[in-house]
C-alpha cells in the first residue's frame, strides 16, 4: 500500500499529509522519485522536510527546518481552501462506490456503535484539494454499499455533480492491501490492478457491492527492493505502520 | 494588566462551573497542568472546546467535570481512539456528554469569528458532507455577489467563556511568544472572555520587545499570566523539550476501563499537590531523554531607528 501510494505523488506536487500510512508514502516519495514534493501538515506546518518520521501531525520534528509555519486558519485558508494543494491523502473506517468517506461514526450518529474520532482536516481535504489518495485496508465492513456518515465527500452523485456543488477535484484513487481502483466518468469505484497473488472473486467477497473490474485489468507492480530498504531501515524501521 | 499567579489561584479565579472552556494546542504546548488543577477543584460540568481533544481532555472527562464538548477531531494522536471520551459519547460513563461536531476549518473558522466579533464566516466546507444534518449550527447563505457559488456554508462564532494557552516565554505584563505549531490558539484567545496563559518561562520584557513579531499573545488579551515550567508535559514546548511518548502509549493502555482510569487519576492528579510534585514524582532520566538538541533561529535585525 505505501509503495503504490508513494507512486501517486509527481514531483513538484504540494500534498497535504496525514498521519500514519500516507505520511509514510510521502516520506518514501520524497526519498526516491519526488525530491521536490512539498510537504504541509493539517497543523499548519508547510515544507516540513522531517529528520525522523514523526509520531503524529503536530510533531516538532514538522515544525523544526520547515520553510514556513502557519495558525491553522492560515493553513486551511490560504493553503487549501485557495486550491494550493495537489494531493490530499485520507484513511476512513469506511469508504464506498462513488469514493465517500466516513471517519466519524459507525452505526447511527446519535446512538454511535463505534464513536470514531472525527473529521479532523478531512473533509475539507476531500473538498478543496485537486485530487485525493485514499489508503484503506481492504474489507465488506470498510466497503460497505453506503456509508454510516460522509465525513469527506467523494463524487456524491456522480462526476459532475461534484462541481456543480463547489467541490474541488476528487478522488483520483482508492489503494488498499488488495487491489488499485479508480473512479470511471459516472465517478463510481472500479479495480485497475489487483496486487499480485490476489484474485477477483477474494475482492469482490470482501466489497459490499458488486465491484467492477476494468476491461484491461493488470497487475500491481511489486515494491522494489530498495523502496524495501527505506521502508524497513530508515522510514519505519519499528515496524509502527509496516508491521515487524 | 493581568495578574501573576500560580495556577491554583488563576484557576480559581478564572474558571466556574458550568462555563465554556478552551484549552489550547494542537498536539505542542498542551496545558496538562491548568487541566489537572481543573480537575482536582472539582469544575463540573464544563462545555470544552477544541479542535483536537486530547489527554488532558480524556482525563477532564473522566474525572466527571465535562458535559458537552465541541470538537473537530477527538483522538489520541499517533496512537489511537480516546478511550474516556468513547465511554461518555458511547456508554453516558461516568456521565452523559453532549456533542457539536465540525471538521479542522470549521471549528477555527467559528473561533476566528469569534475572535472577530462577526456574526458568521463562510467557507468551501460541508457541501456534500453529513455535517448539516447533524451540526445545526452549520448552515448556508446565499451570495450577494454575481461572481462565484450561489450559496455557501457558514458557521458562527465561538466564544468560549476561558481559554488557557500556553507559550514558550512571556513578560511579567503576559505578552506571549510562542514558536512551533500555533495551531487554532491564538484566535481562541482573542475570541475568548478570560484568558490564562501559562508559560515555560518569564523573561525580562526588553527580550519580548526585540522581537515582537513572535509576540502572537498580547498582554492585553490576557487576565492571568502563570510560570509553569514542563506545564506541558507529557505534551511538548518546541525548543523546550519533546512529547513524551510512552505517556500517550501508557494512556491507551491505562485509559482501557473507567476504573484503571480513575486509579491514574488518582494518583497524578488527586494525588500531587501541584505540577511541582507531578514534575518530582516523574523519573529525572525522562526528561533528560526527552531534551532536544539546540538549534537556533538566527537572530534577525529590527533596525534601531
Amino acid at each position: 500500500m505505501v509503495t503504490r501510494a508513494a507512486k501517486e505523488l509527481v514531483d513538484g506536487d504540494t500534498t497535504l499529509v496525514g498521519v500514519g500510512v500516507p505520511n509514510l508514502a510521502c516520506n518514501l516519495a520524497k526519498r526516491t522519485h519526488a525530491p521536490d514534493l512539498e510537504m504541509v501538515y493539517e497543523s499548519g506546518t508547510v515544507g516540513s522536510d522531517p529528520s525522523k518520521l514523526p509520531l503524529s501531525i503536530g510533531d516538532p520534528v514538522l515544525a523544526t527546518n520547515a520553510r514556513s509555519i502557519v495558525p491553522m486558519v492560515q493553513g486551511f485558508g490560504y493553503y487549501l481552501q485557495s486550491g494550493r494543494i495537489d494531493v490530499g491523502f485520507l484513511g476512513g473506517a469506511q469508504i464506498d462506490r462513488h469514493g465517500n468517506i466516513n471517519s466519524t461514526v459507525i452505526g447511527e450518529y446519535d446512538d454511535p456503535i463505534v464513536r470514531l474520532p472525527g473529521s479532523g482536516g478531512a473533509c475539507e481535504i476531500a473538498s478543496n484539494t485537486h485530487r485525493t489518495i485514499v489508503i484503506t485496508p481492504h474489507s465488506e465492513r470498510r466497503f460497505p454499499e453506503e456509508v454510516d456518515f460522509v465525513t469527506s465527500p467523494g463524487y456524491v452523485e456522480g462526476r459532475e455533480n461534484r462541481g456543480q456543488l463547489g467541490l474541488r477535484g476528487g478522488p483520483e484513487a482508492v489503494i488498499t492491501d488488495m487491489a488499485v481502483m479508480r473512479f470511471d466518468d459516472a465517478g463510481e469505484m472500479y479495480v485497475e490492478s489487483l496486487h499480485p497473488g490476489v484474485d477477483r472473486e477474494t475482492v469482490w467477497s470482501e466489497t459490499d457491492w458488486d465491484l467492477q473490474f476494468a476491461a484491461d485489468l493488470t497487475t500491481t507492480e511489486p515494491p522494489t527492493d530498495r523502496e524495501i530498504d527505506l521502508i524497513r531501515n530508515e522510514l519505519d524501521p519499528e515496524g509502527i505502520y509496516t508491521g515487524p | 494588566m493581568p495578574e501573576v499567579v500560580e495556577m491554583d489561584r488563576a484557576i480559581e479565579a478564572a474558571v466556574a462551573d458550568g462555563q465554556s472552556l478552551y484549552l489550547g494546542g494542537f498536539t505542542h504546548l498542551i496545558p496538562f497542568a491548568a487541566g489537572h488543577e481543573i480537575i482536582r477543584q472539582g469544575r463540573r460540568d464544563l462545555h470544552l472546546v477544541r479542535a483536537t481533544p486530547d489527554l488532558v481532555y480524556d482525563q477532564l472527562v473522566a474525572a466527571g467535570c465535562a458535559s458537552e464538548m465541541t470538537f473537530s477531531w477527538a483522538g489520541n494522536p499517533g496512537v489511537g481512539s480516546l478511550r474516556a471520551f468513547r465511554r461518555a459519547v458511547e456508554d453516558g460513563v461516568p456521565n452523559e456528554l453532549s456533542i457539536e461536531e465540525y471538521s479542522h476549518f470549521g471549528l477555527v473558522t467559528r473561533l476566528a469569528a469569534g475572535a472577530q466579533d462577526l456574526p458568521f464566516l463562510p467557507l468551501r466546507t460541508y457541501i456534500g458532507s453529513s455535517y448539516p444534518e447533524h451540526t445545526d449550527a452549520i448552515r448556508t447563505v446565499e451570495n450577494p455577489y454575481d461572481e462565484g457559488v450561489d450559496e455557501i456554508p457558514v458557521v458562527p462564532p465561538l466564544n468560549p467563556d476561558v481559554a488557557v494557552v500556553r507559550a514558550q516565554r512571556a513578560d511579567a505584563d503576559g505578552n506571549g511568544q510562542l514558536w512551533g505549531i500555533v495551531g487554532e490558539m491564538v484566535e481562541a484567545a482573542f475570541a475568548a472572555d478570560t484568558v490564562v496563559l501559562s508559560v515555560e518561562e518569564f523573561v525580562d520584557s526588553r527580550v519580548i520587545r526585540s522581537d515582537p513579531n513572535r509576540t502572537l499573545i498580547p498582554g492585553s488579551i490576557v487576565d492571568y499570566v502563570v510560570e509553569e515550567p514542563y506545564g506541558s508535559h507529557p505534551s511538548y514546548a518546541q525548543g523546550y523539550y519533546d512529547r513524551d511518548n510512552e505517556a500517550y502509549l501508557d494512556w491507551d493502555r491505562q485509559s482501557a476501563s473507567h476504573e484503571s482510569t480513575v486509579e491514574w487519576l488518582d494518583e497524578w492528579v488527586y494525588g500531587v499537590e501541584n505540577r511541582a510534585e507531578y514534575l518530582e514524582k516523574l523519573d529525572t532520566e525522562r526528561f533528560l531523554d526527552l531534551q532536544p538538541r539546540s538549534n537556533y533561529a538566527t537572530p534577525v535585525d529590527m533596525g534601531e531607528y
